[in-house]
C-alpha cells in the first residue's frame, strides 16, 4: 500500500465570503493542496465566482480567469492554447465550476472540450441545484429534493443526471468521483490528475451545500460521509472511459442520509423505497462495470 | 505581391501575414472558407497557430478571450446566426479589454434562412463595444485586417473587420499580399499588458460591486475616444510602408454637391460609378463611402455633409419599430451641428438582394424631387407582387 503524504501547502485564505460549512469551499482548499502553485483556475458563474471575492480582491493565491456560464470548457481550451504557443507546458489549467455551469448550460462547452481531449482538469464541485442564484434546480438535482423550482408537491421526480458516464462516454483518459468527506482519496485523485498531462481529466467532488440542503453548518463533512457510505455518491475512478476502479463499497440504507436533509424532509417511506431500489440498480451497474 | 483572390482569403491571408497564434472557429456561410484556409496553414505548417475547433460561436468567441487572456494574438470569424449567439460574449470581450479581432462576414438573420447580404446582423451588435470597420473590396479587406491587429492591440479593444457575403466574401480580384518582412515591420509581435501568470497571480473578470462599475465602462469609451485618432497614424505609417489609405470615412465630390449619398460596403463601389455618370449629367452630387461605424466619426461627418442640401443614407440593414441603422446615427450626429441638412432614409438590399446602379439613380432621383423626406425610411427596391400575394380571409 502507498501512503501518500498530506500536502500542507494552503494556496487559499481565510475570510472570504462562502456560506458557514460550505463545502465547495472546502473543496478547493483540498483541491489547490494537491494542485500546487503552477495552476490557472477558470472560474464560470457559481458560488466560486463569489467566493473568489470581488474587485479588487482575491482569495486563491493562484491566477483565476473568471468567465461566462457556459464558457468554462471553451474558455479553458483557449486559454491552454496561449500557454502552449509562448511554451508553457507547465501550468495547470483547472475549471472549477459548479454542477450549472457543468450538467446544463456549461454542458456543451465541457462536451465539445472532452471530445477534443483538451488538455486540462475539468473540476465540478456538485451542491446539486443552482445555489448561487438562490437554490434553483439543475439536472444535477437529485430524485426526490425540494428546490425552489421544483417545490411542494412539484418535488424532482426525474433522476440525477449521471455526469461521469456521460463524460466516460467521451472516452477521456481520466473521470473520477471524489468527496470532501475522504480528503486522502480525494487529493489523491487531484495529484493523479495533475500528473497525467495531455487530455482531459475530468473529477466531479461531492460539495455539500448547508444553505441550499438546508442542514445545520457543522454537519457539512458527515452528511457527505453518509453520501458515499450509503453509495448515493459512489466514490469511483473511470480510465480511457471503459476501466472502471470502485474505490469504497457502502453498506447503508440511503434513508440515513436523506433523512438529515430539510431537502428531503417530504419523503415517505415508499419514496424512499422506491430510492433505495434506484440506488442499488445503479449499484449493481457500476459493479458490472468495474469486473467488465 | 499581386494576386487573384477571393475575399474570404484576403482575411485568412492576412491573419497568416499577422503571425496569429491562437484561432478558435465554427463554420457558418459564408464565413466558411476563412477558416477552411487558416487550417489548412496550420495542418501544413504555414502557420505556427492552434486552431480549435469549436462546436459552437459561443464557444468560438470564449476560446478567444480565453486565449487572449493567455497572452495569445487572436483571431475568430463569424456571420449572421453565429455572430448573434456570441453576442454576449462581445459584451464580454470589450469589458475585458481584450484586443481580439474578427473577421464578420455581414450577412441576413432569420428565419426566414438566408445566406445572403445583409448589415443587419454587425449592426445589431453596436453596442458591444467592438470597434468596427467595413470594407469595399478584397485590398481594403487585407489591408483593414492587417492594421485590426496593431489598433486592437494598442487600445485594448476588440475590431470587426466587416465585408459582405458573396458580393465580396466569394468574389475574386486582384489582391496586392503584402511580403511578410514588411508585415512584420508594420505588426510586431503582441505584447500584452495583462496576461494570467502563475508567477504574479491575480484574478480577472471578477465580480465588480457598484462602486468600481462605472469607472470600468467609462474606460472603454476612453479607450474608444482614442480610435479615430489612432486609426489615422495607424493608416498613415500603413501608408508609408505599403502605398494605400482608406480613411475613416471617404468623401467623393461632396464639397460642392447638393445631394449626398451616404452608404457601406461594395455598393458604395458601385455607387463611385453612378456618381462619376450623374456628374458628368451635371448633377452636383457626392457620396461618402462609410468604413468606422464604431466609434462613430461624428466630427467628420458633420464636416463631410454639413454643406449638402440633402443627405441620402442607403441602409443594407433594419432596425424595425425605428429605422434603417446608418440614418439614425448619421442623424444623431448631425443632430447638434450648426449646419443640419434633412436626411432622406433608404433601405434596400436586404438579404442579398443587389445594390444596382439603378437603384442607386432611382434613390438620387426621389431625393431631388422631394422637400423633404417622404418617410423617416423609405423601402426601395420591393417587389409590390409579392407583398400583394396575401389571401384574403374574406375569401376563403
Amino acid at each position: 500500500m502507498t501512503y501518500n503524504i498530506m500536502p500542507q501547502k494552503d494556496l487559499m485564505y481565510s475570510g472570504h465570503v462562502g456560506c458557514p460549512g460550505c463545502g465547495a469551499s472546502i473543496a478547493m482548499k483540498f483541491a489547490l493542496r494537491a494542485l500546487g502553485e503552477k495552476t490557472i483556475m477558470v472560474i464560470p458563474a457559481c458560488c466560486w465566482a463569489i467566493i473568489a471575492g470581488p474587485h479588487p480582491q482575491t482569495s486563491l493565491k493562484v491566477p483565476i480567469l473568471h468567465t461566462a456560464f457556459e464558457t468554462a470548457g471553451a474558455a479553458s481550451s483557449g486559454l491552454r492554447a496561449a500557454l502552449d504557443m509562448q511554451g508553457d507546458r507547465e501550468t495547470t489549467i483547472v475549471a472549477w465550476a459548479g454542477d450549472g455551469g457543468t450538467f446544463d448550460i456549461g454542458f456543451q462547452a465541457l462536451s465539445g472540450a472532452a471530445e477534443r481531449n483538451e488538455d486540462f482538469i475539468y473540476v465540478c464541485y456538485d451542491n446539486e441545484a443552482y445555489m448561487n442564484t438562490g437554490v434553483q434546480r439543475s439536472s444535477s438535482t437529485p430524485f426526490g429534493a425540494r428546490t425552489t423550482t421544483t417545490p411542494g408537491q412539484g418535488w424532482k421526480q426525474r433522476r440525477k443526471k449521471n455526469i461521469v458516464e456521460a463524460l466516460a462516454a467521451h472516452r477521456i483518459p481520466y473521470a473520477a468521483t471524489a468527496s470532501i468527506a475522504f480528503p486522502e482519496d480525494m487529493i489523491r485523485k487531484f495529484q493523479k490528475a495533475r500528473e497525467m498531462k495531455g487530455g482531459t481529466r475530468f473529477i466531479h467532488v461531492y460539495a455539500t451545500c448547508p444553505t441550499g440542503w438546508r442542514v445545520p453548518t457543522e454537519m457539512c463533512i458527515k452528511i457527505a460521509r453518509l453520501a458515499v457510505q450509503t453509495n448515493f455518491f459512489p466514490l469511483y475512478e473511470v480510465e480511457e472511459g471503459i476501466r472502471y476502479t470502485i474505490n469504497h463499497k457502502g453498506n447503508r440504507q440511503v434513508k440515513e442520509y436523506m433523512s438529515t436533509q430539510g431537502r428531503f424532509k417530504h419523503l415517505n417511506d415508499d419514496d424512499y423505497a422506491q430510492i433505495q431500489q434506484m440506488v442499488d440498480a445503479d449499484w449493481d451497474l457500476l459493479g458490472r462495470k468495474a469486473k467488465m | 505581391m499581386r494576386e487573384v483572390l477571393e475575399g474570404s482569403h484576403a482575411v485568412s491571408e492576412a491573419v497568416r501575414l499577422a503571425k496569429v497564434q491562437v484561432i478558435s472557429a465554427y463554420p457558418i456561410t459564408p464565413q466558411t472558407h476563412i477558416v477552411e484556409a487558416l487550417a489548412q496553414f496550420c495542418a501544413e505548417g504555414s502557420m505556427d497557430a492552434r486552431f480549435i475547433c469549436v462546436e459552437s460561436e459561443h464557444s468560438a468567441m470564449a476560446a478567444v478571450i480565453g486565449a487572449s487572456t493567455g497572452g495569445a494574438r487572436t483571431f475568430t470569424a463569424t456571420s449572421s446566426h453565429g455572430l448573434a449567439l456570441m453576442h454576449e460574449l462581445l459584451h464580454w470581450a470589450s469589458g475585458a479589454r481584450l484586443p481580439i479581432v474578427m473577421a464578420e462576414v455581414n450577412r441576413a438573420l432569420g428565419p426566414g434562412w438566408n445566406i445572403w447580404m445583409d448589415q443587419s446582423d454587425s449592426l445589431a451588435q453596436r453596442d458591444t463595444g467592438w470597434i468596427q470597420l467595413y470594407c469595399e473590396d478584397g485590398q481594403e479587406v487585407m489591408d483593414t485586417t492587417l492594421q485590426a491587429f496593431r489598433l486592437a492591440e494598442i487600445v485594448n479593444l476588440p475590431v470587426m473587420v466587416v465585408l459582405d457575403a458573396f458580393f465580396l466574401s466569394h468574389t475574386y480580384e486582384p489582391v496586392d499580399v503584402p511580403e511578410q518582412e514588411l508585415v512584420d515591420r508594420f505588426l510586431p509581435p503582441f505584447v500584452p499588458k495583462i496576461r494570467l501568470d502563475t508567477n504574479n497571480p491575480f484574478a480577472l473578470y471578477q465580480m465588480a460591486p457598484p462602486s468600481v462599475y462605472m469607472e470600468m465602462r467609462h474606460d472603454i469609451q476612453m479607450a474608444m475616444e482614442q480610435v479615430e485618432p489612432l486609426f489615422k497614424e495607424i493608416e498613415d505609417e500603413f501608408g508609408s510602408i505599403f502605398g494605400r489609405k482608406y480613411g475613416a470615412a471617404d468623401g467623393v465630390d461632396c464639397e460642392d454637391a447638393d445631394i449626398i449619398l451616404v452608404l457601406a460596403g461594395t455598393a458604395a463601389s458601385t455607387c463611385r460609378q453612378v456618381i462619376s455618370e450623374l456628374r458628368e449629367r451635371g448633377e452636383k452630387v457626392g457620396m461618402v463611402k462609410l468604413k468606422m461605424f464604431r466609434p462613430f466619426p461624428k466630427a467628420l461627418f458633420r464636416s463631410l455633409l454639413g454643406n449638402a442640401k440633402k443627405v441620402a443614407v442607403i441602409d443594407r440593414n433594419y432596425s424595425f419599430g425605428a429605422t434603417g441603422i446608418f440614418a439614425q446615427e448619421i442623424r444623431a450626429a448631425l443632430y447638434n451641428h450648426t449646419n443640419r441638412p434633412p436626411v432622406f432614409g433608404y433601405i434596400t438590399g436586404l438579404g442579398g438582394r443587389d445594390v444596382t446602379p439603378e437603384i442607386l439613380e432611382e434613390i438620387f432621383k426621389m431625393t431631388k424631387e422631394r422637400v423633404t423626406p417622404e418617410a423617416e425610411s423609405v423601402w426601395v427596391g420591393l417587389n409590390k407582387h409579392l407583398n400583394e400575394m396575401q389571401p384574403d380571409p374574406d375569401k376563403q
